[in-house]
């Protein structure tokens, strides 16, 4: 335990003492005993129970009638039950949100992907004048918020007649979007090896075919990270869905939610539904791309 | 190449036209609009510095900016404190590993709103999660959402929820960490609690000041756990500025308000992210 005589050193500034603090009372725990073995694990275990448990505790609530909710809510389902996510389906129609979902979200990967990989094509392998300048413009565009456009975006669509159909969401997410993609993907195919465009330009490859043929197909991983993260922050977007794509038929599951919470929120049965059927996707989902979903929340931390 | 500067125009001009048109200019559209008073489409006035007047007069926008401000001291300290001690501690285990990246990370991708109406549940007077722990222990119902609480009951799921994502970074930048720098300190007999404070944290203050501009930033654009947990609420005791911005522009139609609301979010946002940055200007930066 000689450590806390050590600490006093460091106490230099008071965001440091407030590490140091914290720090001292770690490093006794860090030295090999068992019991430090333990406490480290005890929190770690409670931190993942944190984040477990509540949505478990929704999962199984989902299963019961509202009122079993009520009365036993820790409870396994005594009488496990459909109904909630059958009423989710007629009550609210959640199976249409679903579908405006996805049909958004897709649109604004594909667009995102597919002008974003091309620019960044060329912004990675070719050399011309203002190469410079686009490049800082693209990571100064990363620090404007959705609220700093929202009111003129607002209104162009207004004007364009597009307010509540699914264009009113694509165009401008695809727009916040663009800048993150090209600089991620771009930064990927800078990488690549010269060889690869040396080759295929010794095939005859126009720069068309270059890009479908060898750089596209070399940086899918990098597609499929950003993909990934475009459709989550797509997805969960729910300040942009209010405000332009709010109406019944048009809105997203985001938007759904918080109507839920505001319309519905004595009937626990149907507020665990919707929770349950919003998560449950994008947890499997996540599951399955987890390394992919990592990679990119280290590497392309430059959007927050 | 022969045809390259076509090239060059035909793959770029569809990304930056879109950017161009629904992202440059809306935003400085966005600066113009706040020097009108407008609802949009009908009447619209150029009234000059007014609107700035009105924000350093109105109280409810005082009282959202300074809630804002709170919640980012909260979000900057704890969210990337906690995720330091957790990532630290994970770097220090053998087993389970895998399972605790995992655990740790996914809340990232659940949506706001989902997790909002999980607190919404969670916080609930009469059977939420919370409530119904008192009560199986024997205590009284308590009400989770007063005046005082409510900004500390959205601070909560806030920090929570991001935990995971500053946990990775962190945790990332301590395994690239090579191994040999620890074998030298080994030689040198520094260990445990001594080798991370004078070895792993010095390594990873980059990293950490990454962490500590991307909360700042992103603690100003906290929106959907305020508007779905509290609403703003109770009497505007958790109202932040993304949700004035919202209810001003979009509710009650001061879109050129709105407007300079919006433009208040980034003059802040810009301003201490660069102070962030200069506070933690790292002379002697390392690279492996």
């Amino acid at each position: 335990m000689n450590f806390n005589k050590k600490s006093g050193e460091h106490n230099l500034g008071t965001e440091e003492k407030q590490l140091t603090l914290w720090e001292s009372f770690l490093g006794r725990l860090f030295t090999k005993s068992k019991f430090g073995k333990l406490f480290i694990y005890t929190i770690l275990i409670v931190w993942s129970i944190s984040t477990i448990f509540p949505l478990l505790w929704v999962f199984l609530n989902s299963f019961k009638p509202s009122k079993e909710i009520i009365t036993n809510t820790f409870r396994l389902p005594a009488d496990p039950t459909l109904q909630n996510y059958l009423n989710a389906f007629d009550t609210i129609d959640i199976g249409k949100s679903y579908l405006n979902s996805f049909i958004m979200s897709g649109s604004v990967v594909f667009f995102t992907l597919f002008f974003g990989g091309l620019a960044a094509f060329v912004m990675a392998r070719m050399r011309f004048r203002l190469r410079g300048v686009l490049q800082t413009v693209l990571v100064m565009s990363l620090l404007i918020p959705a609220f700093a456009t929202i009111v003129p975006v607002y209104r162009m669509m207004i004007d364009l007649e597009l307010v509540n159909t699914y264009w009113a969401l694509i165009i401008p997410q695809t727009a916040g979007n663009l800048p993150f993609a090209i600089l991620v993907i771009s930064g990927y195919m800078a990488t690549i090896p010269k060889e690869l465009e040396e080759a295929s330009l010794m095939d005859g490859c126009s720069r068309w075919s270059m890009f479908t043929r060898v750089f596209l197909p070399v940086s899918l991983p990098i597609f499929g990270t950003v993909g990934t993260f475009v459709f989550l922050w797509s997805y969960n977007d729910l300040f942009t869905s209010l405000v332009l794509v709010e109406q019944e038929q048009v809105r997203p599951i985001v938007v759904l939610l918080s109507h839920v919470s505001s319309q519905y929120g004595t009937d626990y049965g149907l507020m665990t539904a919707a929770i349950a059927m919003t998560v449950i996707p994008v947890i499997v989902f996540y599951l399955f791309a987890q390394k992919t979903l990592e990679k990119g929340a280290t590497s392309g931390a430059v959007k927050g | 190449m022969k045809g390259d500067r076509f090239v060059i125009f035909l793959f770029l001009a569809p990304a930056f036209l879109i950017s161009a048109v629904f992202l440059y200019y809306p935003f400085f559209e966005n600066i113009v609009q706040s020097f009108y008073n407008t609802d949009g489409f009908f009447n619209s006035e150029f009234i000059g510095w007014d609107n700035y007047k009105r924000l350093f007069e109105d109280e409810i926008a005082i009282g959202a900016t300074l809630n804002s401000l709170e919640l980012m001291l909260y979000v900057a300290i704890f969210q990337v404190g906690i995720a330091l001690v957790l990532a630290v501690m994970v770097d220090s285990i053998k087993h389970g590993v895998r399972f605790f990246r995992t655990t740790f990370f996914f809340p990232i991708v659940i949506s706001g709103a989902a997790i909002g109406l999980l607190f919404t549940l969670i916080y609930n007077h009469r059977n939420g999660l919370l409530n119904e722990i008192l009560v199986n222990l024997g205590f009284e119902r308590i009400v989770w959402l007063t005046e005082q609480s409510s900004l500390y009951m959205v601070a909560i799921p806030t920090i929570w929820s991001y935990v995971g994502f500053y946990f990775l970074i962190i945790l990332t930048a301590i395994e690239k960490i090579p191994d040999d720098f620890y074998e030298a300190a080994k030689l040198e007999g520094i260990t445990g609690f001594q080798r991370m404070t004078k070895l792993t944290i010095p390594l990873i203050v980059s990293d950490l000041k990454t962490c500590l501009v991307l909360a700042i930033t992103g603690a100003l654009k906290i929106f959907e756990l305020v508007y779905i947990i509290t609403r703003g609420g109770p009497a505007r005791s958790s109202e932040v500025l993304g949700t004035y911005m919202y209810q001003k522009a979009f509710d009650d139609g001061a879109i050129g308000y709105g407007a300079t609301l919006a433009v208040l979010m980034v003059v802040i946002g810009l301003s201490l992210a660069f102070l962030t940055n200069t506070f933690l200007s790292n002379k002697d930066e390392v690279t492996y």
